[in-house]
């Protein structure tokens, strides 16, 4: 039995820039990096030191608090920098490529035939654990805990999100090796979702319960799924799994390889042509937007423009995001900018700004905040744009002033720092609430495991 | 060099010192700042605090405008009680308007003047940024006085209201009471005399006392509570040709201003319409009690509680209230159910207030102040319902 979803508070963000369905390749880069802040909540113990060789899929650091989760290098090469912050906390491993790939061989695996623990084992030998989150506290998925259910999303309501159906073309047999393999992983359901009219891979995949979506953003976010399919109670965990990790996954199983090489969207005003190419996991940055990009006065982002990561053009591609997105930067005052009437930003609300009246119209937004920040004023905004039933601002309150009782009954574990990205992107008080939520279920994760 | 260029050279050595927040506040004021987002949402929508406030400041305009007319028309026509048989025609005056420059422009000036520099001291000492809540504030203060309020009273008022209504909290977004209003109740309470009766509510009928230029000075409810006969029209208790406070007596025109608070968001319509439903249901209760003959002609309430529900909300400052008090996000509830309970008690306990406290027939804004301090309360149990859900869902899962 499917359940079709709908979402009616949200807010699409129409943004100039998106991707043309062409697809190039780029030329592979000669440094590749991975960056153990892509994957929150771990503390890596290094395992390749300075000056090692690794094959792709090697490991190259676990995890402190479990040494069986490998985080896998996406290409073979040669350790040339581990770059370290303060406290020896460390930012990033760089490898220097091979000019020919040479893979880890972890052999082919039938899913079918293997028990919860084989796909488990299978899974942390070959880097592949990190792919699968949990809900509460949004990190790396604890093994030793057993998910009710789990959730892949397979419809992109973001910004400018690459299209699914474009990215997973052709992926059939990958995400259906991989389906296999994680329906191995819980007692309870897979819930795959796609859009409405979506003809995406994943709606044709078996063994799960297909849910179409419709509405705006945040209907993509995979706790709002979660919410209307089968929300998350205390003491409970459900797991969460990207469709590009999936295909990754898949064709770990077919072929035995660990192959990171994945379509990314460049979306955005500050390209020139927004498309879609092809690179492997931590790629130079620059090596992606070549030619491609303007880079006068420019914010390159990880991801979208509501949860992704700030890099520079020097930068690498993280581990998991299948968008780059570049739009101006707005380190410019504007001159009666409170009170004069706008009509080349969007708001929500009417106050002299006109963005209502042409609900289709395509903005090209900057970086600038639009106001300083402020003590919250205004209420019953954020309901709007926040479909989980859950009182925002009274969450975020008690995210500020820390008190976990009331973080945990007012609905802390159902969320994810992304699912405040809208009521951020809104708040006329121009509050972090994607800090607060982070920081907040940090605490939580801390103190009530 | 350009303006921006240099106040931002200015903004840049300021940086870091005490005298930053008074400087950046001018300097916002002027250009909405070069701050780029970073750590969370990469773009943020257009409106900001100022911009909102902004807003409510416009939709205050109408009345303020309309208010210093009717300083005058009440003036002339207290004196001259025939200008009052062709309204229009004696209204849009520049007589009116010249008592309305002379009499309310100076509250207009004094309210900002001494707030924002309250506002300024404690965002200099405190170091925080100067915040907007104010220019709201100083624009409500001077519609909700009488016209012949002294300055030295409304100094002392704006001092008082804004330190202990809201710097004592922590400033816009900490308080608990509506500082306009806190600043109402100040005068009310220190200088009753000159607050109430049937003296101070029109221009220069206070100074005429004993005089054989006597003229009246009494509103509506004082009338009323008096059980005297009034000699105005629905129509001019709609229109505002009424004594009163400044800038609350035109109905017509504070509905105006509702509706633009309506379409441009800002302004909550749950606790508009729910305030004018409270009213009318405590005014339809009133006259069924009348009707009922409980009481009689001779009970000192008869006069008020015989008013028609609908006279209740165009008369006193209810619709003010309603609109531009009881809205403000920061002391009204937060949630949408909360916004509902709390609308419609503010309005039931005013017309309430003004049928049982005849010495003072205006209810509105001890009403407001008083469901300000409960807002919270409203606001547990309703946030407690959805903590229940939350339980109720865990316990079937585990029963």
């Amino acid at each position: 039995m499917s359940k079709d979803i709908r979402i009616k508070k949200g807010l699409d963000i129409k943004l100039v820039g998106e991707a043309e369905k062409t697809t190039t390749s780029v030329s592979r880069s000669s440094v590749y990096a991975v960056k153990p802040e892509d994957f929150h909540g771990i503390i890596p113990k290094l395992i390749a030191k300075e000056g090692a060789v690794v094959k792709a899929g090697g490991a190259l650091f676990h995890s402190k608090s479990d040494e069986r989760i490998l985080f896998a290098s996406p290409v073979s090469g040669k350790v040339v920098e581990v770059i370290r912050g303060a406290r020896r906390k460390v930012l990033a491993m760089k490898i220097a490529a091979d000019s020919e790939q040479v893979y880890e061989d972890f052999g082919t695996k039938n899913a079918d035939a293997m028990s919860a623990e084989e796909v488990k084992n299978y899974l942390f030998t070959a880097g592949c654990w990190p792919f699968i989150k949990q809900r509460p506290y949004d990190v790396v998925a604890n093994p030793n805990q057993a998910p009710k259910a789990i959730f892949i999303s397979g419809y992109a309501s973001a910004p400018l999100a690459a299209d699914l159906e474009y990215t997973l073309a052709g992926k059939e047999a990958e995400l259906q090796a991989a389906i296999t393999a994680v329906t191995k992983l819980t007692e309870g359901k897979v819930h795959v979702s796609v859009g409405a009219n979506s003809n995406s891979p994943l709606s044709k995949l078996k063994g799960v319960e297909i849910h179409k979506v419709s509405g705006p953003h945040p209907s993509g976010n995979v706790s709002t799924q979660i919410a209307q399919i089968d929300p998350i109670n205390k003491g409970e965990v459900v797991w969460v799994v990207t469709p590009q990790d999936l295909v990754v996954i898949g064709e770990l199983f077919l072929t035995g390889k660990f192959n990171l090489e994945r379509t990314i969207a460049l979306t955005g005003s500050k390209f020139n042509k927004p498309q879609y190419v092809t690179a492997i996991a931590g790629a130079a940055i620059s090596d992606l937007t070549n030619n491609n990009l303007n880079n006068d006065n420019t914010r390159i982002i990880n991801g979208n423009v509501l949860s992704g990561k700030q890099v520079k053009e020097e930068g690498f591609l993280s581990y998991s995001d299948n968008q780059i997105t570049a739009i101006p930067e707005g380190d410019d005052y504007e001159f009666f900018g409170w009170n004069k009437p706008i009509f080349n930003k969007i708001s929500t609300s009417r106050a002299l700004t006109f963005s209502w009246l042409n609900p289709k119209k395509k903005y090209d937004l900057n970086t600038n905040t639009n106001g300083e920040h402020r003590a919250f004023v205004v209420t019953g905004s954020y309901e709007n744009v926040f479909p989980l039933d859950i009182y925002p601002m009274q969450l975020l309150k008690a995210f500020m002033y820390k008190d976990l009782d009331e973080m945990e009954a007012l609905g802390g574990y159902e969320i994810a720092p992304e699912d405040f990205a809208l009521t951020e992107f809104i708040c006329v008080s121009k509050q972090p609430h994607q800090n607060i939520i982070r920081e907040g279920l940090d605490l939580m994760r801390e103190e009530l495991g | 060099m350009s303006l921006k260029q240099n106040l931002h050279n200015l903004k840049e050595k300021y940086k870091g010192t005490k005298m930053a927040p008074a400087f950046n506040a001018i300097h916002t004021f002027l250009y909405l700042p070069n701050e780029v987002t970073h750590g969370g949402t990469h773009i943020k929508a257009a409106d900001d605090l100022k911009r909102t406030m902004n807003i409510v400041i416009m939709a205050l305009i109408p009345c303020l405008l309309f208010g210093m007319f009717n300083a005058g028309y009440q003036h002339y026509a207290a004196i001259d009680g025939s200008l009052r048989t062709d309204v229009l025609a004696n209204f849009f005056t520049w007589d009116n308007l010249w008592i309305g420059i002379i009499k309310v422009l100076p509250l207009v000036i004094v309210s900002y003047a001494v707030g924002l520099i309250v506002e300024f001291i404690f965002a200099v000492i405190k170091g925080h940024e100067v915040e907007e809540g104010y220019l709201v504030t100083g624009m409500l203060v001077p519609l909700i006085v009488p016209v012949d309020t002294p300055l030295w009273m409304l100094s002392v008022a704006v001092v008082f209201g804004v330190v202990i209504g809201k710097e004592v909290f922590g400033g816009t977004g900490m308080n608990i009471l509506n500082p306009a209003l806190t600043i109402r109740a100040f005068l009310f309470f220190a200088y009753p005399t000159w607050m109430s009766g049937d003296k101070v509510w029109v221009h220069d009928a206070v100074n005429r006392v004993g005089t054989p230029d006597a003229i009246s000075g009494e509103t509506i409810l004082g009338s009323y509570a008096q059980n005297q006969e009034v000699i105005y029209s629905n129509w001019d208790k709609f229109m505002g040709f009424i004594p009163g406070s400044v800038g609350e007596t035109s109905t017509l025109l504070i509905l105006l201003g509702a509706a633009f608070l309506i379409f441009t968001k800002v302004g909550s319509w749950r606790i508009i319409v729910s305030t004018f439903i409270g009213a009318a249901v405590m005014g339809l209760i009133f006259n069924q009690i009348v009707a009922a003959d409980v009481i009689t002609e001779s009970s000192k309430f008869y006069g008020l509680m015989n008013t028609v529900w609908y006279e209740h909300l165009m008369i006193g400052g209810l619709a003010f209230g309603a609109v531009y008090m009881a809205t403000d996000p920061v002391t009204a509830s937060q949630t949408n159910k909360g916004k509902w309970i709390y609308g419609f008690l503010i309005g039931f306990i005013s017309i309430m207030i003004r049928v049982f406290n005849p010495a003072y027939p205006e209810g509105v804004f001890l009403a407001i102040l008083l469901m300000n301090v409960f807002a919270p309360t409203i606001d547990h149990y309703v946030v407690q319902g959805n903590v229940k859900k939350r339980l109720k869902r865990t316990k079937v899962k585990t029963a």
